[in-house]
């Protein structure tokens, strides 16, 4: 009997297992299956967002420029033919452009119509002709074909986003400014060439004349003071915090307020930029050097936190070893800890130089939301950033606007993905087999 | 003067200990690790600590090179005298201390460099050779003492961290004696390892006694036994009993260490 009972007791464990089996194996192929969708699902809205971005903003990278005959005539431009610069950097370009497209169609003759066909041009086009004279004065005499900027009006009408098939009082163009467009189309005078303004230029009124490259040299200059203050400063509290200082009251009191910093609305960051780096130390306004210490702030707890994690994922026996043979604490960090520790505390400043990067709520509060038109040259330069920039394209009424918001988007996210690039190019430099 | 004294043969011969320990307690914040251990160690012999686990002997070889003090709650109290000179003295830089005691650790754990950097780490931070050709030389002569050169010597730039678990082990004591220190401190250097590698580093022990000073501390009594010329029995923080190795397996005089090499606890 009891034999019976000891040998069937292994048997019966062997079928419950074997019967628990299937269900553990459906658990398992459930559990994948729904990563898979949540993964899926993920990735299509990334998809989507994409699509839609680029299919809004890719008409932005082209502009719509007429070809005009130009005649530099030498009575307008520098009737004194002294080829002063200051002269000629006054002088009248805008009629230049009117009296050439007045010559184009000698039919606009009523005050109205000739305004309407003044605005098939930007207003731009005028500073174009001053550079090319500035820069070239032996122009002055001649008469030349150029391709102008059409207004950000026509420059709509031919991507298609103006319908020629409402009625005049609900469009932005009047019906003999399509039919001029019209006229000019038949000539080839009319093309969309390479928008390299928006890639040269600052912010403008204008649609048609305004450029990311300021946002984005102030982003550059914001960055780097970030990451200048904010990588150092964190990586050296970090190491502190982790390596060095005792545990007591005190430093549970700092690593709780850190934890805590890293909660605060960024918003409030600005706020505190603005009480303290502006009112109290006098530091200008909308200065990228300003945006960059607000953002550190924001970031150091990120870089913090990240930081120690990455010191204390190193394992002991390595300190030891070190220790071991005789060297001094801070040689164990340096030759050691850190060096293992790189990679991740890498990912952290990444991840808190991406976040910044994205930031726009504190940078308002220290006027770097103003209009900006010159590009940055320095960090105390008046300055925007990108995603302030798309804000405020964003915000625009211009249908102008709605193409270089998204195109605005794809620089930013471009930023970012090289920034990254770097961060992974540095971490792989860094990585160690173990 | 004093400290010259000691280190000379005394009339009969009997050397000075190189580390003499008198009163030595250990506390880990409210509780006591070591209870008034009083133990010398005799220079150019191997000395092993036996005793079961969580007696103490880890705690005792770590105070010996005051690896405790990275142990932020470990107080030490008591004295300990390597060549006369209370290594716990304000005056005593750890530095230079943990240069002149060396360490072996339970787990290898080479750094993540290549195998030459990893001997050369100690003397270039103590800036111990003038040249590169010194400090080559200096590499080879430490892997050479710990028997790994014929084995690595066509890929030193490897990373140590590539070597079989013994090899990493006699990696990590070609890295200890680079530095040439005086005493080196093993913590149960094998128990990591199969028993090949076992016996190489065994046989290894019993070379480097000609010009080191060595503690080991093991669970196995047989390597106690085999490596060791004095053991200390430890149990429950308490030195329980000193003396030649030969003694305290054959005729041990305290009934604990009795029942511990007979098997009967630990």
């Amino acid at each position: 009997m009891t034999d019976l009972a000891s040998n069937s007791a292994p048997r019966q464990t062997t079928e419950r297992i074997a019967a628990s089996l299937p269900r553990r194996y459906a658990r398992d192929s459930r559990f994948r299956y729904y990563g898979l969708v949540a993964i899926g699902l993920a990735l299509a809205f990334l998809v989507l967002l994409f699509v839609s971005i680029v299919s809004k903003g890719y008409s932005a990278f082209f502009q719509t420029e007429i070809r005009l005959l130009i005649e530099f005539d030498e009575d307008r431009l520098d009737p004194n033919g002294t080829r002063d610069p200051s002269v000629l950097a006054g002088a009248d370009y805008g009629g230049l452009v009117k009296s050439s497209l007045r010559g184009l169609f000698p039919e606009a003759e009523s005050r109205r119509d000739r305004k309407s066909l003044n605005r098939l041009m930007s207003s731009g086009a005028g500073f174009v002709l001053r550079d090319m004279v500035t820069n070239d004065p032996s122009l002055i005499g001649t008469a030349q074909e150029v391709w102008l900027p059409a207004a950000a009006d026509i420059d709509m009408l031919i991507k298609g986003f103006i319908d020629r098939s409402k009625p005049a009082s609900e469009r932005r163009v009047n019906d003999k400014q399509i039919a001029w467009v019209d006229a000019l189309q038949e000539r080839d005078a009319i093309e969309r060439h390479f928008n390299t303004r928006f890639f040269s230029a600052g912010d403008s009124r204008e649609p048609e004349l305004a450029g990311i490259w300021g946002a984005v040299v102030g982003s550059f200059y914001t960055l780097l003071v970030t990451i200048l203050l904010a990588f150092p400063l964190g990586v050296m509290t970090a190491i502190y915090l982790e390596e060095f200082a005792p545990t007591n009251r005190w430093t549970d009191l700092i690593e709780v307020n850190i934890n805590n910093l890293a909660a605060v609305p960024s918003i409030v960051f600005g706020l505190l930029g603005l009480a303290v780096f502006l009112n109290f130390f006098g530091l200008p306004r909308s200065a990228p050097l300003v945006g960059g210490m607000v953002l550190a702030l924001m970031t150091l707890p990120t870089i913090i936190i990240a930081g120690r994690a990455a010191l204390k994922a190193v394992p002991p026996s390595i300190r030891e070893a070190a220790l071991g043979v005789g060297a001094s604490r801070l040689q164990v960090v340096t030759h050691h800890v850190l060096p293992l520790a790189m990679p991740g505390i890498l990912t952290g400043a990444i991840i808190g130089t991406a976040q910044a990067l994205g930031e726009s709520a504190p940078l308002l509060m220290i006027g770097m939301v103003a209009f900006i038109v010159d590009v940055p040259t320095g960090p105390i330069d008046p300055a925007t950033v990108l995603p302030v920039q798309i804000y405020l394209w964003a915000d625009s009424p211009e249908r102008a606007f709605v193409e270089r918001t998204s195109a605005g988007i794809m620089v930013l996210i471009a930023f970012l993905v090289a920034m990254n690039l770097i961060a992974v190019v540095l971490r792989k430099k860094f990585e160690r087999r173990w | 003067m004093a400290a010259l004294e000691m280190t000379t043969p005394d009339a009969a011969g009997n050397r000075p200990p190189k580390f003499s320990t008198k009163n030595v307690n250990v506390f880990y914040g409210e509780k006591q690790a070591l209870f008034d251990v009083e133990l010398d160690i005799v220079e150019n012999q191997v000395t092993s600590l036996i005793g079961p686990s969580g007696c103490g002997k880890s705690t005792y070889l770590r105070c010996l090179n005051r690896m405790n003090d990275v142990v932020e709650e470990c107080r030490v109290d008591g004295s300990i005298l390597l060549d006369g000179h209370n290594i716990y003295d304000r005056s005593v830089d750890v530095v230079q201390l943990r240069a002149e005691v060396g360490m072996v650790f339970q787990k290898p754990n080479p750094f993540p460099k290549s195998i030459f950097d990893n001997v050369a780490y100690g003397p270039r931070i103590h800036g111990l050779t003038s040249n590169r050709a010194e400090l080559v030389e200096l590499v080879e002569s430490s892997l050479i003492r710990a028997g790994l050169y014929e084995e690595v010597k066509d890929r030193l730039d490897n990373p140590g961290t590539s070597l079989s678990g013994g090899q990493q082990q006699r990696l990590c004591i070609a890295r200890a004696i680079a530095v040439q220190p005086e005493v080196i401190l093993m913590d149960e250097p094998c128990s990591a390892l199969d028993p090949i590698a076992t016996a190489r580093i065994e046989e290894l022990i019993d070379e480097l006694r000609e010009n080191f000073t060595i503690i080991i501390v093991t669970h196995s009594m047989q390597q106690a036994a085999r490596v060791s010329q004095r053991t200390a029995f430890f149990h429950l923080g308490k030195l329980v009993e000193v003396g030649d190795t030969e003694m305290i397996f054959t005729t041990p005089q305290d009934q604990r260490t009795q029942d511990y090499i007979t098997g009967r606890f630990g």
